[in-house]
């Protein structure tokens, strides 16, 4: 139903939900009978990381490359090494979480001319209307070009995550399809995805294109 | 109130004290804070405010005197290890009786400790945030709801009582995303300052504000006035929120994030039989007293639940007066209760059936 590239890169504002998306693709591409890899190239966040779901990794099959730093007490910017499989190894698919904002997306750019040069990627800017200071597409397209020149890379299209948490209703994503269609317009990029939690997909099926239903990662409290 | 947005527990604590007023942030960066700074660092030069990257949590604390000394809203905030190098300041922003909010989002010590959320700075906030006699009001918030709600409150508070303020949180609820209302910005206080340095127009004596006092009896003299401030503060600004306590025999007592994991475990033990409900303050000073000393003729015993090594312990074995007995249920070092741990604590006490 989607289209996939060998690479999927997600960035955004702080906060947008690029880590739960980066497990659920994961997991699509996996049904797709792809082989797939997760890469965390989070370095700015301290909690909540891909490295949360390894126990589901591990059984959908899907390699998790990560600092083995993430989600303990050292707090170190450091990335792994096998980060480099991701450009070296094409036999994988593989998922990149960056960092959020401008800050995270550094990381990013040694691995740029790799991605550039296999030209098999898509960069998705994932976005969430209630996140205070994107509440518009004015402030999300300055993020967006903060993060572009950053990484040096462009981005290929929108994954509209706007959603409250667990006071997300079928209608709070309605009601963001205008702010992803006034980015979209504005930045001259194509709206990839709209995500919504598996328990309002029934009733958002019919009235979103391009619907991607999220399981979201387990939460301790 | 405005619409809902989805924000993290620390971006709760910088839009709650910009829309409070603070148009001052005086900080430095450590995890599992940094959130508060980095927001304030986009957010101060958009609105006509200051966000001034100290070189050091010592001289972040200094520029929040010199700020609070002027009467103007200001903030600092750190976490564990930070929070001890800002001591001192506290201890000179409580002798001069200088409004001023500070936020500590716990992460597990001693020392530098580690970057995992933690409640052992619960003495240090309480008891002993600096040399001499002085007290903070300290407020607990256990969701990014009540980090926004608490910060409002923590300046309104200070500007009341002339005193600084302080917000422990933790890590947990420092990174937690949760949907939140703001209030509308309030702006300025509705405090009068006339202590405050502002430059005298000539029309007025000098404000001085110092905290070195030589002549012994003038120094008494004000920590008697100051203690005199602080009976107030007990009387009138307690708060804390009791949680099926009405037919309750044991009582937890738990505040910020221990307080939500025994929520859980309290609707567990309840569907298993055991009546357990929760007395959770929300200021950890002025202490909640006066409900868990009622407490303590009801119910058959106490469980401290907090990620210390027992630190909360004491003040509810005060509070009860030891009439029954208060039994620990804690992890530390950046380890958080699950609420299966504090149901098995819950079953183990129920079984005991109050004796020691």
């Amino acid at each position: 139903m989607f289209d996939t590239k060998r690479i999927t890169l997600l960035a955004g504002h702080y906060g947008s939900g690029k880590t739960n998306i980066a497990v659920n693709w994961a997991k699509y591409l996996r049904d797709e009978g792809k082989r797939v890899s997760v890469a965390d190239l989070d370095i700015v966040n301290p909690y909540f990381r891909t490295k949360d779901s390894a126990a589901d990794f591990e059984e959908w099959g899907i390699k998790l490359i990560s600092s083995p730093y993430a989600n303990s007490n050292v707090d170190l910017p450091s990335l792994p090494k096998e980060l480099y499989s991701v450009v070296d190894d094409k036999s994988f698919y593989s998922v990149i979480d960056v960092g959020g904002d401008d800050r995270g997306a550094y990381a990013l750019g040694r691995f740029v001319p790799k991605i550039l040069e296999e030209n098999n990627y898509e960069l998705l800017l994932v976005i969430n209307k209630y996140r205070p200071l994107t509440p518009d597409s004015t402030t999300t397209l300055e993020i967006m070009k903060e993060i572009e020149a950053a990484c040096r890379m462009k981005f290929t299209a929108i994954v509209n995550n706007s959603n409250l948490g667990r006071d997300t209703t079928a209608q709070t994503v309605l009601d963001s399809v205008g702010y992803a269609e006034e980015v979209s317009r504005e930045s001259g990029l194509p709206i990839k995805m709209t995500t919504a939690e598996k328990r309002l997909c029934g009733e958002l099926k019919d009235k979103i294109d391009n619907l991607f239903c999220l399981t979201l990662q387990s939460k301790l409290i | 109130m405005s619409e809902k947005v989805l924000m993290k527990g620390n971006e709760a604590i910088a839009e709650a004290a910009i829309r409070s007023g603070c148009r001052y942030y005086l900080g430095y960066p450590i995890t599992p804070q940094t959130e508060v700074a980095a927001y304030m660092a986009k957010r101060m030069p958009k609105i006509g405010g200051t966000f001034l990257q100290a070189e050091s949590e010592i001289s972040a604390v200094n520029m929040v005197y010199g700020v609070a000394s002027t009467g103007k809203r200001c903030m600092t905030s750190s976490s564990s290890p930070g929070i001890s190098l800002k001591c001192e300041g506290l201890s000179y922003l409580a002798a001069c009786d200088l409004p001023s909010v500070i936020v500590n989002v716990q992460r597990g010590g001693p020392g530098l400790g580690g970057i995992q959320p933690s409640q052992s700075d619960y003495f240090q906030a309480t008891k002993g945030s600096g040399h001499g006699d002085f007290r903070m009001i300290v407020l607990a918030p256990s969701s990014v709801q009540e980090m926004a709600d608490l910060t409002s409150l923590a300046f309104d508070l200070a500007d009341k009582h002339r005193m600084p303020s302080m917000i422990l949180a933790d890590g947990t609820i420092g990174q937690m995303m949760e949907p939140v209302e703001l209030a509308e910005d309030m702006h300025e206080t509705k405090y009068e300052k006339p202590w405050a340095c502002t430059g005298t127009q000539l029309k007025r004596e000098h404000n001085i504000i110092n905290s070195l006092i030589l002549k012994p009896e003038i120094l008494e003299q004000l920590n008697l006035e100051r203690y005199e401030k602080y009976k107030i503060v007990e009387r009138e600004e307690t708060r804390f929120e009791e949680f099926m306590m009405d037919d309750a025999e044991i009582c937890i007592v738990a505040f910020g994030i221990a307080s939500r994991v025994a929520k859980s475990a309290i609707m567990e033990a309840r569907k298993q039989g055991v009546k357990v409900g929760l007395i959770r303050p929300i200021t950890l000073w002025p202490f909640p007293e006066a409900p868990i000393r009622a407490a303590a003729d009801r119910v058959k015993s106490f469980i401290s639940v907090e990620l210390s090594m027992g630190q909360l312990i004491y003040d509810v074995r005060l509070a009860s007066q030891c009439k029954k007995p208060v039994h620990l249920c804690n992890r530390v070092g950046g380890m958080i209760t699950s609420p299966d741990y504090v149901l098995n604590k819950i079953m183990e006490v129920n079984g005991l059936g109050g004796a020691l």
